[in-house]
């Protein structure tokens, strides 16, 4: 009797301790840590020079919680009538945690009918992903989507 | 030694908008890992791929380091006349992969 009540404390104990461990994990990945979000504002300006940029049209779907880091399906959508004379000519992708801000680009026309692509990233830490699409006529739109990474890509490198 | 599966419909009518899909085999190796002897291990990746159909390109990526290992791309192209899309991956170390598929339009 004695013993099923110390293991119920210990059990108690340790759930505990892994409560406040997830705690502190979460923690440490959303605090600001590396100058990388300013390496993704940065080739953002290179990408958009001084024309505004809006925010809307562009969207990102990823998983809000991922697994593993390593393969993390995307799928970028931009709204737009894909006509002549207004139609998508590029969309950008880029993270804010990753060892580089780079992840994809693309360039289309009006010829692909829908702008809309899908491939497989990485994402090294919780972090936000940003698209940035280009319109035919110079304007820039951005769509944004947090994601949850619970295990690295490249892991060998945090 | 690189192997590429690419789905595109066999047959489309005028101006039905196709969904392609490709898969290549490819590491997509970061540069950013270190190796089982501490080493780190030289970025190898698939740089740019384009999609052309009769010879004009409809569908153009940079890939970077952060897309998965054996790209995956789906995207969107107009049928316009019966022909032929080719498919180029280009990377590094001289990776070159050149696919082709055929698509009848009526």
């Amino acid at each position: 009797m004695k013993q099923s009540e110390t293991s119920l404390t210990r059990r108690a104990a340790l759930t505990g301790a892994a409560a406040s461990g997830a705690g502190l994990l979460v923690l440490r990945s959303s605090e600001p840590a590396s100058a990388t979000p300013e390496a993704m504002r940065a080739v953002l300006r290179t990408i958009t020079g001084d024309a505004p940029v809006r925010k809307g049209r562009v969207q990102l779907d990823l998983p809000p919680l991922v697994e593993n880091g390593n393969t993390v399906p995307m799928t970028v959508t931009v709204d737009s009538p894909m006509t002549a004379r207004d139609h998508v000519t590029a969309i950008h992708v880029l993270n804010e945690r990753n060892p580089q801000p780079y992840i994809v680009t693309v360039h289309l026309d009006h010829r692909a009918g829908k702008a809309s692509f899908s491939t497989r990233i990485k994402l090294g830490d919780t972090q936000r992903v940003i698209g940035v699409a280009k319109m035919s006529d110079g304007s820039f739109w951005i769509g944004e989507q947090e994601v949850i990474v619970t295990i690295a890509a490249c892991l060998e490198t945090f | 030694m690189a192997r590429a599966l690419i789905n595109v419909p066999k047959t489309a009518k005028v101006g039905d908008i196709i969904e392609i899909k490709t898969l290549v085999s490819h590491p997509m190796e970061t540069g950013y890992r270190v190796g089982l002897g501490g080493e780190m291990l030289p970025r190898d990746i698939i740089e740019t791929f384009v999609c052309t159909y009769n010879g004009a390109e409809v569908f153009r990526t940079e890939f970077s380091p952060a897309v998965a290992a054996n790209p995956y791309l789906s995207f969107h192209t107009m049928a316009t006349e019966t022909g032929v899309l080719e498919f180029r991956w280009e990377g590094d170390n001289n990776f070159l992969l050149v696919e082709t598929a055929s698509i009848t339009v009526e």
